[in-house]
């Protein structure tokens, strides 16, 4: 497996600040004052239980869910209060990956790729739309699925094709949910080495929310522990993983390192 | 410790209501919509295609077969009065306000209805819809009103070619008994019908159509809960447009009586 090369982080630019950030669901509070800031040219892992609220701060970053309280500020805009429009010029420089890839399954892999690059950018050629799905193809390897349907891939695959899918609106920020979830070791291996390379070739700033140290200890500059609503823990993962806090050694526990 | 939960009448009936409201302003976010740019007209277009051609099938079918029946039935009384040279009027009338429409609009709700409740329902809760709002495409625009200007246009077409259907089906049965022809045949069928009949068969259908793709849009775009909220978003999506539909058809007549008079 790949390490995450040295690349250049820029702590005096935050491409996402959030500050006093709450979320409940009836009367479950999931989010209890979250504040963090993600810089230019980070990789920054968010670590925690199945259920823990992960997912949905990614959620609220990119807009899909509202915050209760607090301050989201993405590439220099608050995420919740700009209108619809200024909502999706800032989506399109953000890349998401789904936990399940989320495919647009009655689409081939082409027009997986194709659909937000053309509903997003008018007037592209026949031409420049073919090459910038081949880049992307490239990119993940697989140039030779472009005709197969998403229900003909495996897992991983669809992973893979569920990144490029994001890829080829070149973002500047790639939110990633759980992207080695339900995958083998050699598998996850594999989508953890494709995650650096994204950093590599595209200077993505990124967010990986997973449960699985292995995915952020070779992905990630820095890890945050999320325990309760709240973050118990930042540093690089010798720093959070020394600590004497009980949880946090349960959690390093019962995860695989290897 | 946990507050019970306060409820205005009861969990059932409070969620009925919330549910009323909420599909209102589904609906009213659709007229909204429906004049704004992008228009996705290919979308439309395949949409059509999808509900149009592929029910002609069973349309053909059922218009068939229910004009050869109701002639068949409606032969014996009146002969009993020696009235069959009223048959073409007969089946015209019943072809036309009523039938056409109706069971066009009944079997759209079953085969189109339930289709569109579980794609979309499908496409919830794989998070299909999510990942066209974060790749900032409207999946309201894209996925609802598309569908719904492909129900609410092909409808309309579908009933007026189940009329055509039913008719040339009662044709074939009447042409067995006696000597007519398919001009002769049609003139007489149409002769007791009025604009305001034609009128309110094309409104009915657009109503039915317009009923049939929201609802179906509706349901499957808040199904919840996996695979079973998908069944649930298809089935419902049958039953309240069923509903709907014969309430809505009550409603046409009674208005158009009153404009006849």
């Amino acid at each position: 497996m790949k390490k995450l090369q040295k690349h250049t982080i820029n702590i005096n630019e935050p491409v996402i600040t959030i500050a006093g950030l709450h979320k409940s669901f009836d009367e479950l509070e999931v989010l209890k004052g979250i504040d963090f800031q993600l810089y230019k040219g980070e990789n920054l892992a968010i670590l925690g239980k199945s259920g823990s609220g992960k997912s949905v701060l990614i959620k609220i970053i990119i807009g899909l869910l509202k915050p209760d309280k607090g301050d989201v500020f993405v590439l220099g805009q608050q995420v919740d209060k700009i209108g619809i429009k200024a909502l999706n010029k800032l989506r399109l420089r953000i890349g998401f990956s789904f936990q399940n890839s989320a495919l647009y399954d009655s689409m081939s892999v082409y027009q997986n790729l194709t659909f937000p690059l053309t509903m997003n950018i008018k007037h592209l050629s026949r031409k420049e739309i073919n090459h910038a799905v081949d880049e992307v193809l490239d990119a993940v390897g697989l140039l030779d699925k472009k005709k197969q349907m998403p229900s003909d891939l495996s897992g991983g695959q669809r992973k893979r094709i569920g990144i490029a899918r994001t890829l080829i609106l070149k973002p500047e920020i790639m939110l990633y949910d759980e992207p080695t979830s339900g995958l083998d070791p050699i598998t996850s291996a594999e989508i953890l080495d494709l995650i650096n390379d994204v950093q590599q070739q595209y200077n993505t700033s990124s967010i990986i929310i997973t449960h699985d140290l292995t995915c952020a200890k070779n992905t990630s500059d820095r890890i945050v522990m999320l325990l309760d609503g709240q973050f118990s823990k930042a540093g690089t993962f010798d720093e959070v993983f020394l600590s004497d806090n009980e949880q946090v050694k349960d959690f390093y526990h019962y995860n695989f390192i290897d | 410790m946990k507050q019970a939960k306060k409820y205005l009448f009861s969990r059932g009936i409070d969620r009925m209501f919330i549910d009323a409201k909420e599909a209102f302003e589904f609906s009213v976010r659709f007229f909204r919509d429906v004049f704004r740019r992008p228009f996705h007209a290919g979308e439309i277009i395949h949409q059509s295609f999808e509900i149009g051609i592929r029910s002609l099938s069973l349309i053909t079918l059922t218009g068939f077969i229910i004009g050869i029946v109701f002639t068949k039935q409606s032969r014996l009384p009146l002969e009993e009065f020696g009235a069959t040279s009223w048959l073409p009027s007969l089946i015209g009338i019943a072809m036309v306000k009523a039938l056409g429409p109706l069971v066009t609009a009944l079997i759209c709700a079953g085969k189109v209805g339930s289709g569109i409740g579980a794609e979309l329902g499908s496409m919830k809760v794989t998070e299909q819809i999510d990942a066209m709002e974060v790749s900032a495409i409207n999946p309201f625009k894209y996925l609802v009103v598309t569908r719904v200007t492909a129900t609410t246009l092909m409808v309309p077409l579908l009933a007026a070619y189940f009329t055509f259907i039913g008719l040339y089906g009662s044709f074939l049965n009447v042409r067995l008994e006696e000597s007519t022809s398919l001009t002769v045949f049609y003139q007489n069928a149409f002769s007791s019908i009025g604009f305001i009949d034609l009128y309110a068969a094309v409104a009915k259908s657009i109503v039915f159509g317009f009923t049939i793709g929201i609802v179906g849009t509706y349901k499957g775009f808040n199904a919840t809960q996996g695979t079973r909220g998908v069944g649930r978003a298809a089935n419902q999506a049958v039953i309240v447009t069923m509903f709907l539909i014969f309430i809505e058809e009550i409603v046409i007549v009674q208005i158009t009586n009153w404009m006849r008079f």
